[in-house]
């Protein structure tokens, strides 16, 4: 096989793509080329534009300014998704489209169902044809399994078969090892590299950077909707991605205070919850820990292990489910609710931030205000310039980036969303903060703002729990580190005690071996 | 150039005001009976009965649900007061019998429709019933509630001091108008300024996050089918009072006259977005056509086609407007 020739045909170009969201310019002038039997990582913080440039590559959406070509030199524009598909243009987004009531294949074949000649769907032939998917994916499952059934994770490998269903000639993957185990992230490089030696081009966004030396041949790094570099894999190092990504000379650790812990804010004895649904899996098992003034305890974990759920027993939000003791300043509390907890200085910052931590619809004031509005009234009534009184030092002081307080923060970025939850928090003036996964989504530089409030907190005599699945992060922010694994603490380290390999090895299942 | 979404709840609400301006200025020009003192007292007086549904119908829409039982529930309370004002209420198997004075009866009307709005919000909280499901159940119910109280009759000759408050005037303005001014500025400063309704829009909005910010979600939903109950009592009264007369089959279908002001007032069916003013607006504009459209002598078969294709109208110029929400 001629390399050369391969590599250098282009088999799709955006040219000069300008696309505007209200108040955002979110692409501004890009360009790149997708070329056969190549993969082209596209790098960037979250808010650079690169969703938005594949959403507009593949069809999602029109771009505002721009042409898109396909290999031929022809200039397209796909009115829907479908469109781009029939010009062999696939996408496999970050969020998941499945229809959870309907099977594996009734899934991949949505709206392509093979038709028998008298009309209806032809399931044998469909059944074959996704059993074929099935196996190149390693998925060991019947295509009639109800894609509901399935793991996150497989259902990630189902929309990659999807994708793969379409016989695209670009593939555009968005994050998709994001929910994967490290079995079926093996198994998508695989998928990759053959489809890289079938002359497919691939664009992969992703924020790990160990997944580029895999699979990686060009690089392309956007900022703030514009595109900041663009070279080949070999010919970059990782100091010089990350400072084209944050735009300036990054450090990458976080230097971390060391304060003297106070008195016992906190103690967790035996917390046990039990699964909603059937067979009654506990989903947190006998876990115990404690957590004092001035303190970061770190709680490590894959995807699965049961922190977030540990954070939600502890906050009263499955009372009925929940087992076990919890002590607030020495004291046992029975939390029966969220607003209990609250109550008792406790607050929560929960992972998925869209879905359970703000109102989307409201303003950023009523927001931050939300969960301390009794504070802001006056006469019984809700004072507005109360309000943004009382509010406004805790917004400042998380530097949230917005227009006014009344902006609807449904268009703010995830760090400046998540600045409004924090926001929201400490004008509660809680003890103890339960963060779960703080910096999920969010750009580098605003995480280190966001490590450098959790030390500050911790300065100011607060306990904070935080749960993260990356390991650096756990290492830099904890004093302690609890691991935890399919609902089992497994191990607790001390700052000093704590290496990585220590820490992940407890992370990990004891049937599963270390990923080498 | 698209608009933010704070900017396009202001121009829902304008396009709104234009529309019941509009539709104001033709029928003037059309009917010389229009544009008169008379016939603006008579389409105040005519909408304050829906107005009080649909200021209930709001708040429950704003929490994300939806009440089907008003129309049914404003028929039993009426027929509830009516019957306790005129027979008062024998306690089977024993002797004793309870007269009720005017405002006695009044009260326990109101207080029967927040009962029923309150056995609504239980089902929807305690017993996760979808809204849908729960009221639909309740629009049955409080419907043959209303039959088996009154044996299927209307109860008629209640009074003049219960007339007083469906044909009463003060300043020329009549009662059931006055009522309606009240609630909608109760209601407008509930919403605006009061943790209730601020509560109120974060359970419409976004429910998850309104619980682990330590709402008690179910005591809000609770509180707004109650209330809308209450409303819909009061709507009762009402119409119980300027007829005179309780029928069994009183309000049949108002909740979907109620839903549409709502809807033509810009509230969002899915709960968190929407105002009172919105809905005072799309009260008027349907009552105006209903005016409108009799003043003009146009059939009432076709009236109903009419009405029908402005809910449609308006709810399509609300989507086409919208901002599509994606992520970028």
């Amino acid at each position: 096989m001629s390399d050369v020739a391969i590599s250098t045909e282009v088999l799709l170009a955006a040219e000069g793509i300008t696309k505007t969201f209200p108040g955002v310019r979110a692409l501004e002038d890009v360009s790149l080329r997708v070329r056969a039997g190549r993969l082209l990582a596209l790098l960037g913080e979250n808010g650079a534009g690169k969703s938005t440039l594949m959403n507009v590559l593949s069809g999602v959406f029109p771009p505002d300014a721009g042409t898109i070509r396909l290999g031929d030199g022809e200039s397209v524009s796909f009115a829907n998704p479908h469109a781009a598909q029939a010009r062999g243009i696939s996408i496999v987004h970050q969020e998941l489209n499945l229809v959870p009531g309907l099977s594996i294949a009734e899934n991949i074949w949505l709206g392509r169902e093979p038709r028998s000649s008298s009309g209806f769907i032809d399931y044998r032939r469909l059944h074959a044809d996704t059993a074929a998917i099935l196996a190149r994916l390693d998925l060991n499952v019947s295509p009639d399994t109800l894609v509901g059934d399935l793991r996150v994770g497989q259902q990630q490998l189902v929309e990659i078969g999807k994708a793969l269903s379409t016989r695209a000639r670009v593939l555009i993957l968005d994050e998709p090892t994001s929910s994967l185990s490290s079995h079926e992230v093996e198994v998508l490089f695989g998928v990759i590299a053959e489809l890289k030696k079938q002359g497919v081009g691939l664009v992969y966004i992703t924020h790990k950077f160990e997944e580029l030396a895999r699979l990686c041949d060009d690089v392309v790094i956007m900022r703030d909707g514009r595109v900041v570099g663009e070279a080949l894999y070999s010919e970059l190092t990782r100091e010089r991605i990350v400072q084209l990504m944050a735009g300036r000379e990054s450090k990458d650790v976080f230097q971390k205070s060391t304060f003297e812990p106070g008195a016992e804010i906190l103690k967790v004895e035996g917390v046990t919850l039990a699964g909603g649904g059937a067979g009654r899996r506990l989903l947190v098992d006998d876990v115990s820990l404690t957590l004092h003034r001035r303190e970061v305890v770190g709680i490590f974990g894959l995807v699965g292990a049961g922190r977030t759920e540990l954070l939600e027993a502890i906050f009263g939000l499955h009372p009925d489910r929940t087992t076990g003791r919890v002590l607030v300043r020495g004291k046992p509390v029975s939390f029966r609710s969220p607003a209990d907890a609250i109550r008792a200085g406790l607050a929560l910052a929960p992972e998925d931030r869209k879905r359970d931590g703000l109102i989307l619809p409201m303003s950023v004031a009523a927001n931050a205000s939300l969960a301390s509005l009794r504070r802001t009234l006056r006469g019984g009534l809700v004072s507005r310039r109360r309000e943004s009184d009382y509010i406004l030092p805790y917004v400042d002081r998380f530097r949230v980036k917005t227009p006014s307080l009344t902006q609807i923060v449904v268009n703010l970025s995830g760090g400046n969303q998540q600045k409004i939850i924090l926001a929201k928090w400490l004008a509660t003036e809680p003890q103890v903060l339960l963060l779960d996964e703080p910096t999920r989504g969010i750009d580098v530089n605003a995480k280190r703002e966001i490590y450098a409030f959790i030390d500050e907190l911790a300065g100011n005599g607060l306990g904070l729990i935080v749960v993260s699945s990356e390991l650096p992060e756990v290492l830099a922010l904890s004093d302690r580190i609890v691991v935890m694994c399919e609902g089992r603490k497994t191990a607790e380290f001390t700052r000093a005690e704590a290496t990585p390999e220590r820490v992940l090895h407890a992370a990990l299942p004891d049937r599963a071996s270390l990923a080498s | 150039m698209p608009l933010s979404p704070a900017i396009k709840g202001q121009f829902v609400q304008l396009r709104s005001l234009i529309a019941l301006v509009l539709m104001t200025i033709a029928l003037s020009l059309l009917s010389p009976h229009f544009l008169t003192t008379d016939n603006g007292i008579n389409i105040l007086r005519q909408v304050s009965i829906n107005m009080c549904l649909s200021i209930g119908m709001t708040l429950v829409i704003l929490s994300g649900g939806i009440d089907l039982s008003v129309g049914a529930i404003l028929g039993f309370a009426g027929a509830i007061a009516a019957g306790l004002v005129k027979n008062g209420l024998s306690i089977p198997g024993t002797d004793v019998h309870l007269q009720f004075t005017t405002s006695g009866a009044i009260l326990a009307g109101v207080l029967v429709g927040a009962l029923l709005g309150f056995h609504n919000g239980v089902a929807i909280t305690r017993f996760r019933l979808p809204p849908f499901i729960a009221t639909l159940g309740m629009l049955s119910i409080a419907r043959g509630l209303a039959f088996l109280w009154t044996g299927g009759f209307p109860i008629t000759g209640l009074g003049a001091d219960f007339g007083f408050i469906g044909t009463g005037a003060w300043l020329g303005v009549p009662l059931p108008v006055w009522i309606m001014a009240a609630f909608i500025v109760l209601f407008l400063v509930v919403t605006k300024r009061t943790r209730f309704g601020r509560h109120l829009y974060a359970v419409g909005g976004n429910e998850r996050a309104a619980r682990l910010t330590g709402l008690n979600v179910s005591r809000i939903k609770i509180a707004v089918y109650t209330l809308a109950g209450a409303l819909a009592g009061v709507a009762g009264l009402i119409v119980t009072a300027r007829l005179d007369s309780a029928q069994p089959n009183a309000g049949l279908s108002y909740e979907l006259d109620a839903i549409a002001a709502v809807v033509i007032g810009g509230t969002s069916l899915s709960g968190g977005r929407g105002t009172i003013f919105g809905t005072v607006l799309g009260c008027l504009i349907i009552g105006v056509l209903n005016n409108g459209l009799f003043l003009l002598n146009v059939p009432p078969m076709l009236q109903y086609v009419i009405k029908g294709y402005v809910i449609l109208v308006a709810v399509a110029i609300d989507q086409a407007s919208a901002p599509r929400n994606r992520d970028s």
